[in-house]
């Protein structure tokens, strides 16, 4: 049993690391401004609405994001879900905007989405995220109505029904949720040994460590389903994996946020983000009703 | 990343399941769980025919994955738990293996694995729990003895233990870490008393024992004087690393349990309940992963498990009372009638959070030694 990363799944989480945190360290996606501009102060900057920027898009299609599991022949790398699995917890973890998911399922069906060409939405439970930036929407999106978004960095819409379980979509938000688990788990560390606070660092105090502890705790036993769940690919396996990631990854980031103490529930600080993220990507179909019925049939199936 | 074995470890499988079928029909009923006289004959006998049929070693000498299927499958046929040779299997052998002299391997290692005597672990004391470092126990040289005072407490089977793996402090004047050294002490030494001590479950399952002036030859010794602490954090690595492997299994079948006593006695139609079992399907599920995914880390760095044991039995110890706390809600009034199944172990699973390092403790670990938090209060 070798249930441990290959030298190749290394290479591909850095070369994708490589990009993609390149990217967000630009400044969390242009949405945190650098403090102390006194002139910002009174008059902060107007939201605008976020765009995808497409330049990055095709960079992302390049490093193939989208192709990664498509067939050599049909110009993918002829990878698995596993190494997907990999890619998608980087994004996550980057905090990346845009359907990405949506995208990488339509690699291979919608012309120009291997390679980052075009941008696809989708419905997905009862959302829809990026509809007026994408180039298509699968399977459509009749009656569709724009929400205010709570996630600055992902427009929304509503539609009334809720499209079917893609348990790849599932698995893949897993990933992202790991990711950012992974990722509000380091800013808490971070900033607990850091800050200091009674003349040393918070990170010193029983209450601040333990809050870090769990966090790690939470990642560790989230990243052995989704990585367990991307090998055998079963659909139990894969509903076990989005529950314990959703919960890394949300309660990871509420920690990661008292941790911050009050910086924390600044716009300033990139934590908040991370936390409208993982709320947004929980209501993704595959959630925590349907996982848990799915995995509570499980227990009795085969026996009558 | 795989999750399959080699042929080999799938042969060792099937030939390990193929002989269980066979033996497991042969055994007497399991004795009752707090009756140690009678599970000290039990457990030897159990371990006796694992030595006879060649499996007795397997958790010294064979891989990580091999160990990993030997636990999993001795549990899935029922087989009886390594029980009162916890400490002789588990942490004084593997102890005396790795830092024992030739000589002490030869005398100690073979009896345990043959079944032909049982260990107990002499290291917390009233005072050094969670505060291991903080023990007092004395021991002086005298001639080539040393002489033991002080106290040791949650002493499991301790009345039935032919030996125990003594923490005592040889150097007083040192730093708390550093006068320690680890002794096997015969239990039949004149001086020791074992007053047993009921649990909240209502067992006998541990004991206090007092020393009072015992002699424990100095070659008993295992490990420099004064080396103890090391020496124990070997020990304890193993503890942590794959000590609950079985038990993982042993909640997934109870869960199952669980759901069908629900499907029978109607509380299966509340959604709430069913969602809880649910989670905990993937709680079990996931923790399983982690094991393996443990286990396929320790085998690739060819290492004793080290600190990512203490996230395992984090995790673990919370699940296990979760499951049992769902199994209260599945019984209803009937959780509380010692007759009903899952019911002591609800009570035994209290302990989980507190034995072999408290969760809060091993929440410092985690955070001081893999996190590189500062060490403080």
């Amino acid at each position: 049993m070798r249930f441990q990363l290959t030298d190749d799944q290394r290479a591909l989480r850095a070369a994708v690391r490589d990009v993609v945190g390149r990217a967000s360290s630009a400044g969390a996606w242009g949405l945190v401004a650098p403090r102390g501009g006194a002139a910002d102060v009174h008059s902060p900057a107007p939201l605008k609405a976020p765009r995808i920027d497409r330049g990055f898009w095709r960079a992302l299609g390049d490093l193939g994001v989208f192709s990664l599991r498509l067939a050599e022949v049909d110009g993918g790398a002829g990878l698995g879900l596993p190494e997907a699995v990999l890619v998608f917890e980087e994004l996550g973890w980057a905090l990346v905007p845009g359907p990405l998911v949506a995208t990488h399922l339509a690699a291979g069906v919608v012309p120009g989405a291997a390679t980052g060409e075009v941008v696809v939405a989708a419905a997905d439970g009862s959302l829809v995220e990026w509809l007026d930036e994408a180039d298509v929407v699968l399977p459509g999106a009749e009656g569709a109505v724009a929400l205010r978004s709570v996630d600055p960095l992902t427009p929304l819409h509503r539609v009334p029904a809720p499209a079917r379980i893609d348990p790849v979509a599932v698995l893949l938000t897993a990933a992202e949720q790991l990711g950012t688990a992974v990722r509000v788990g380091e800013l808490a560390v971070q900033h607990a040994r850091t800050r200091e606070q009674f003349g040393q660092p918070i990170g010193a105090f029983q209450a601040v460590k333990h809050l870090c502890a769990q966090a790690l705790v939470r990642v560790e036993v989230a990243r052995a389903a989704v990585y367990a769940a991307a090998v055998t690919a079963d659909p139990v396996d894969i509903a076990a994996a989005r529950l314990l990631a959703d919960e890394a990854a949300v309660r990871g980031a509420r920690d990661c946020l008292q941790v911050h103490g009050g910086m924390g529930f600044t716009w300033e600080s990139e934590v908040h983000l991370h936390l409208k993220r993982a709320w947004v990507r929980a209501r993704r179909a595959g959630g925590n009703t349907e996982s848990e019925e799915l995995l509570a049939a499980d227990l009795v199936a085969g026996v009558a | 990343m795989d999750l399959t074995c080699t042929p080999e470890e799938e042969e060792f499988r099937a030939r390990l399941r193929e002989w269980l079928a066979k033996v497991l029909p042969t055994l007497s009923a399991k004795p009752s769980p707090d009756d140690w006289p009678a599970r000290r004959v039990y457990d030897l006998g159990w371990q006796r025919m694992l030595y006879d049929a060649g499996y007795a070693d397997v958790h010294w000498d064979a891989s990580p994955t091999t160990r990993l299927i030997f636990l999993e499958e001795t549990e899935k046929a029922g087989a009886p738990y390594v029980g009162a040779n916890f400490v002789g299997l588990l942490h004084a052998g593997p102890t005396i293996a790795a830092e024992g002299t030739a000589e002490q391997r030869e005398r100690w290692l073979p009896p345990v694995l043959r079944g032909d005597e049982v260990w107990c672990q002499g290291f917390s004391e009233p005072d050094a729990g969670s505060d291991l470092a903080a023990l007092r126990t004395r021991a002086w040289r005298d001639g080539d003895d040393y002489v033991v005072s002080g106290s040791k407490i949650w002493t499991s089977h301790a009345e039935v233990a032919d030996w125990c793996e003594l923490l005592v402090r040889t150097d007083p004047a040192a730093p708390k870490h550093r006068g320690i050294s680890w002794l096997a002490m015969p239990m039949d030494a004149p001086g020791i008393t074992v007053r047993p001590l009921r649990t909240l479950a209502g067992s006998a399952e541990f004991a206090e024992v007092f020393l009072d002036e015992v002699r424990v030859p100095v070659g008993n010794r295992v490990g420099d004087e004064n080396d103890g602490w090391r020496v124990t954090m070997v020990t304890l690595s193993f503890e942590r690393g794959t000590a609950f492997v079985g038990e993982v299994v042993a909640c997934r079948r109870v869960l199952g349990e669980l759901a069908q006593e629900a499907r029978r006695n109607g509380r299966w139609d509340d959604s709430v309940l069913r969602r809880r079992l649910g989670r905990l399907n993937a709680e079990f599920r996931a923790l399983w992963r982690l094991t393996q995914w443990n286990v396929s880390e320790a085998e690739a760095s060819g290492g004793v498990p080290g600190v990512g044991g203490s996230v395992f039995k984090l995790r673990y110890s919370h699940a296990r009372q979760e499951l049992y706390d769902a199994a209260a809600e599945v019984l209803g009034v009937e959780s509380l009638d010692l007759e009903r199944p899952w019911v002591l172990d609800r009570l035994s699973s209290l302990s989980y959070t507190i034995a072999a390092g408290t969760s809060q403790i091993q929440q410092n670990i985690v955070a001081e030694r893999i996190l590189g938090l500062p060490k403080g209060r």
